[in-house]
């Protein structure tokens, strides 16, 4: 539609809708997004190419109506399902029933993921952050995919993250008679770029440039090497997909997910071709 | 009217039940983060000499105020979070110290811990924790299938507790426990895991079968499992508890900052324990405010 060059859509709003890529075709599965960024994009998957999907209310309650973000007013969610806590890993994690995006600290060339600690050692961390939650069941067990709202090398980190939360791709920590099979990184979506692990043994490789970015600004970005795929501008989202995020979003909480909640074409109201 | 025959009757005073614990304990502690938490067992332990405990919790302010006061050994946890709080100030001050030891698990490895532990197992096989940083620092040991596949596993060692602490919606002198809210998290798990559970709840009852007989499905553990009760309203407070009452994040929000400022849990205990549970309940504000505290939306 032609309307798409006259919209004016936000960076966290083309991030939206390039995350909502990664549950395209999942099947019955949970879709979980934690931010509000990745629970748009699960909502939005949702409601327009992957319907077939299921996800919470954000607490234990399945719904085939996505749940605004924040204080709702007379809106009630209307609950088709219950998955309580107490199920959580028989029924969705254990069993593979589930494709979770997150946005863990730190993220190596490996895919491996850090939320637990940063520096210093095990018994004495210089930084203590949330532990490592669910990140080892969940990366052994279903896909998982990444939203990272300020890509940078302290982010994606030189060698390896200080501590290894969720599995990756390193043969060193594959250890002999280990089932890996499940292993199944998917996206990830930055603020400069969309990646998969489709490169050499899974490498991370840049696969789309969201409008006015480089490889090598992402390169430059990035504490290793990247893969370059087969480049192509990331999608800007459509009128009809920014009507849903709006409406998914009426406090408009994404504009607080990317620093200084710029334009998806950075040019805008400049000198864009 | 004669009273009521009740047997087994396993009322207990808070007190009475904190005289059961004793230094070096293994401690569960139900809940999950800021939900569903015994915090006024939990205060109860802080006005007490207990030391040298191994705490296994889904952890949240619980954690945090039993680490700040130097409670705390050996901590088994997944994470420790007040949720809209990510980051759980005083047991991140703990940890940079380097004040206690810690196993850190997968959630989902560590209600397995549990589930072996109420089985009598030495521990359960998963593959949870394979690929990752957890088996090496936790000291976790795999193990071969006996079967044709000879798959390798984590061998998750069963988490026996010495005790465990619930805070629930209802009991009964017998210890028929009744859960509501959306989610009980592992409390059944954390009951079977313990040698002996204690209970806490809103609302104490003689007898499920005469008071509330039509909502036996919330009786998510049997009393076979429950070894002492007493009636604490909103004893979760500063946690929530469903559908009673919502966090008071308030109440963290300054609990959180007092971990900046003055950052000495020794200063502010006296605020967020109180010399008894009526002084804590009055300081912030009584059943009336508590129970006025609206649900969080998700």
């Amino acid at each position: 539609m032609s309307d798409n060059l006259t919209l004016n859509p936000s960076l966290a709003e083309l991030c939206i809708a390039a995350c909502s890529e990664a549950f395209r075709a999942n099947g019955e599965v949970v879709a979980t997004g934690v931010g509000p960024v990745p629970r748009l994009a699960a909502s939005l998957a949702k409601l327009t190419h992957t319907p077939e999907l299921m996800m919470t209310d954000g607490e234990a309650y399945l719904v085939e109506q996505p749940v605004p973000l924040g204080p709702r007013g007379d809106y009630r969610p209307r609950f088709a399902g219950h998955l309580p806590f107490g199920r959580f890993f028989d029924s969705a994690v254990w069993s593979g029933r589930r494709h979770a995006m997150v946005t863990p600290t730190q993220i190596d060339r490996f895919g491996q993921i850090n939320l637990s600690q940063l520096g210093g050692t095990h018994q004495k961390p210089k930084t203590q952050m949330l532990g490592v939650r669910g990140f080892p069941g969940n990366t052994i067990y279903h896909p998982n995919s990444f939203f990272f709202p300020n890509h940078s090398p302290r982010v994606f980190v030189p060698g390896e993250v200080d501590m290894v939360s969720g599995v990756g791709y390193n043969p060193a920590k594959r250890i002999a008679g280990g089932n890996f099979n499940a292993v199944d990184l998917r996206l990830i979506v930055t603020n400069l770029c969309v990646m998969d692990f489709g490169g050499k043994d899974h490498a991370i490789r840049v696969i789309s440039l969201h409008p006015g970015v480089t490889f090598e600004q992402v390169q430059e970005a990035t504490g290793f090497e990247l893969e370059a795929g087969d480049l192509r501008e990331t999608a800007l989202p459509s009128g009809e997909m920014l009507a849903i995020i709006a409406r998914l979003d009426p406090h408009n909480i994404r504009a607080s997910v990317i620093k200084d909640n710029p334009p998806a074409r950075q040019s805008e109201g400049g000198s864009a071709a | 009217m004669s009273a009521p025959t009740v047997k087994p009757d396993k009322r207990m005073s808070p007190a009475e039940i904190v005289a059961q614990l004793s230094d070096g304990m293994t401690i569960g502690i139900g809940g999950w983060g800021p939900r569903r938490k015994p915090m006024a067992l939990v205060r109860e332990i802080l006005r007490s000499d207990l030391k040298d405990l191994t705490v296994v919790a889904y952890g949240g302010a619980d954690v945090g105020m039993l680490c700040a006061a130097g409670k705390v050994r050996k901590l088994v946890f997944a994470f420790v979070s007040l949720d809209a709080i990510p980051l759980e100030p005083w047991f991140r001050k703990a940890r940079e110290a380097g004040q206690i030891d810690v196993l850190e698990l997968d959630e989902g490895m560590f209600q397995w811990g549990l589930k072996a532990a109420a089985f009598d197992l030495p521990f359960l096989p998963t593959r949870v924790g394979l690929g990752t940083d957890l088996a090496e620092l936790g000291g976790l040991k795999h193990v071969q299938s006996p079967y044709d596949d000879g798959e390798v596993l984590v061998a998750m060692p069963a988490l026996k507790l010495d005790a465990a602490l619930l805070h629930v919606n209802r009991s009964d002198w017998r210890g028929n426990v009744q859960g509501f809210g959306p989610d009980v998290f592992y409390d059944e798990w954390f009951a079977k895991a313990a040698a002996k559970t204690y209970v806490s709840c809103e609302e104490l009852v003689p007898a499920m079968e005469d008071a509330y007989p039509g909502d036996a499905q919330a009786n998510f553990v049997e009393r076979c499992f429950v070894g002492g009760v007493v009636e604490i309203p909103c004893g979760a407070h500063p946690s929530m508890m469903s559908p009673a009452y919502g966090w008071d994040m308030k109440a963290l929000k300054a609990y959180t900052d007092a971990a900046r400022d003055p950052g000495e849990w020794s200063q502010v205990a006296d605020r967020f324990v109180g010399a008894s549970e009526a002084d804590y309940l009055a300081s912030v504000g009584g059943k009336e405010a508590v129970t006025a505290l609206p649900l969080p939306v998700f």
